[in-house]
């Protein structure tokens, strides 16, 4: 296959950046969309130029560090899959690949086709997690948890954070991630002791992070590798809306705890 | 206050208020509808409604004045919202593809944007019925009164409709607003958490069944006029 490359390159996170196009000859179709950069950026090297810069790691879709836009498709667009995953037979030859970062105030691009996705990290780190004292580990099935809860939770916690939602979104609103790791703990007992204040916690980062609004578009669920579903973003807000209305009840009392 | 304040700063909160107030507005519509809708009963009918809605102040600017409020707290949140959306891509993507997103969907801003204007228009049009040159119809609404000594609703909307461009703008208008609702109403269970799995596709439907019912109960007014109704009644 010959193809042409229409590539976003980016010198640093003061740069304007832009577009530049490089031929991609003789890729073969079972090259992932990768291993076809990879390609090129041999090429690019031995001719002494600067390769493409992009972000990749375990390249079996399941570590959610790949992050290209392809010709305005987080992922490529392909159903449930990461750009990792994507391979070259799904592309014609002699057609024209725009490929683009991730385009996000709370993203802000480092260089060429990689974001900085720390936004995301600092959303976890406001809740996403359960407090567990040390000790011995529990008995397994010594906390009941129902079928239906552990395929939502775990429906949820497929989520591996790449951000595609967040790229599709037309308000580049991180609502379906930061809704499913609110949900993938709030599901399970564990979650339980922190649900309040973790939703709560979780939606502050989020919007300090300067991250978009959801209005309900559906792009997010539909470019998500993991197919992590739109429901998950009603379920936090029924979550938000009950830690609102139920208030801070230590404020309430006025009490510093027990002791 | 703490909870005031969630509301009107956070993202959620925002969406919230955009859930309620638009919820409300929606009944509003469909009572407005409804009532209106009892011009195909005759003259008799829709002025005697009219005349009990305008004849009772206490009831009457406190449900202006709600509606006002209502309108204000919508748009006030849509564009905080929507500056918002604007700041969270600065740099836009060269190739943009709307993914999955609904035409509806994409375009609540502009429908909102033309359903206000419209709002405007109609209650210049229909209640301070000022100035006389907008009904086009060359007579001045506010003169005229039915055998009762009541104000004559009726032969106002049939004598209004009766001039094909306003009648033409009433029903694109109401077309918008059905538009705006069809994706407004799911966005509403979405917003307020009353979503899940089981109940996407029904409350999807139902958005589409509200907007056509609205749009249909709505567009019948001009249209039935347009098409002769009421000819005969006003002479």
């Amino acid at each position: 296959m010959n193809l042409t490359l229409k590539v976003w390159r980016q010198k640093d996170a003061k740069d304007p950046g832009r577009f530049e196009t490089y031929p991609a000859a003789n890729i073969l179709p079972d090259m992932s969309f990768l291993e076809m950069l990879d390609v090129v950026n041999e090429r690019l090297i031995e001719e002494g130029r600067e390769p493409i810069a992009c972000d990749s790691d375990c390249r079996e879709g399941i570590c959610g560090t790949c992050s290209l836009v392809i010709d305005g498709r987080p992922h490529g667009g392909h159903h449930g899959t990461t750009v990792c995953q994507l391979h070259m037979r799904h592309f014609q030859d002699g057609q024209t690949i725009t490929i683009e970062p991730w385009r996000a105030r709370a993203f802000p691009i480092l260089r060429d086709l990689v974001c900085d996705r720390t936004a995301l990290d600092r959303i976890i780190q406001a809740g996403g997690f359960v407090s567990v004292n040390t000790g011995g580990a529990p008995d397994g099935n010594a906390l009941p948890v129902s079928k239906t809860d552990a395929d939502l939770s775990m429906d949820a916690a497929a989520c591996i954070g790449c951000g595609a939602c967040v790229a599709a979104c037309k308000n580049a609103s991180a609502m379906l991630f930061v809704s499913a790791k609110v949900s993938h703990l709030g599901l399970l007992p564990q979650g339980q002791p922190e649900r309040e204040r973790r939703v709560l916690n979780m939606v502050k980062t989020m919007d300090e992070a300067g991250f978009g609004n959801c209005t309900v578009l559906g792009s997010c669920e539909a470019v998500c590798p993991k197919e992590v579903s739109l429901s998950f973003i009603a379920r936090m807000n029924r979550d938000y809306g009950w830690a609102i209305l139920r208030g801070n009840p230590r404020r309430q009392t006025g009490a510093g705890g027990a002791g | 206050m703490e909870l005031a304040n969630r509301l009107w700063r956070s993202s959620l909160g925002k969406k919230y208020l955009m859930a309620l107030s638009g919820c409300a507005l929606f009944l509003f519509v469909v009572g407005h509808m409804i009532g209106n809708l009892q011009v195909f009963l005759g003259p008799e009918a829709l002025n005697r409604y009219a005349h009990f809605l305008q004849s009772t102040p206490e009831i009457l600017w406190p449900a202006r004045l709600g509606l006002l409020a209502l309108v204000t707290l919508h748009v006030v949140t849509a564009i905080r919202l929507w500056a918002e959306n604007r700041a969270a891509r600065p740099v836009a993507y060269s190739t943009y593809t709307p993914i999955e997103a609904s035409y509806a969907s994409r375009t609540m801003v502009v429908s909102g944007v033309i359903v206000a204007a419209f709002i405007v228009f109609h209650l210049l049009h229909f209640t301070l019925q000022k100035p006389v040159g907008l009904n086009l119809s060359g007579q001045d609404f506010a003169q005229l009164h039915d055998a009762h000594q009541r104000h004559d609703v009726f032969r106002m909307v049939v004598v209004g409709f009766q001039q094909a461009p306003v009648s033409i703008f009433y029903i694109a208008a109401v077309g918008l607003l059905c538009l705006h609702l069809r994706h407004g109403l799911q966005a509403w269970f979405q917003s307020l958490g009353l979503r899940n799995e089981a109940w996407r596709r029904p409350i999807d439907t139902l958005a589409w069944v509200a907007a056509a019912v609205v749009f249909l109960g709505n567009s019948s007014i001009p249209v039935g006029i347009l098409l002769g109704f009421g000819k005969d009644m006003v002479k």
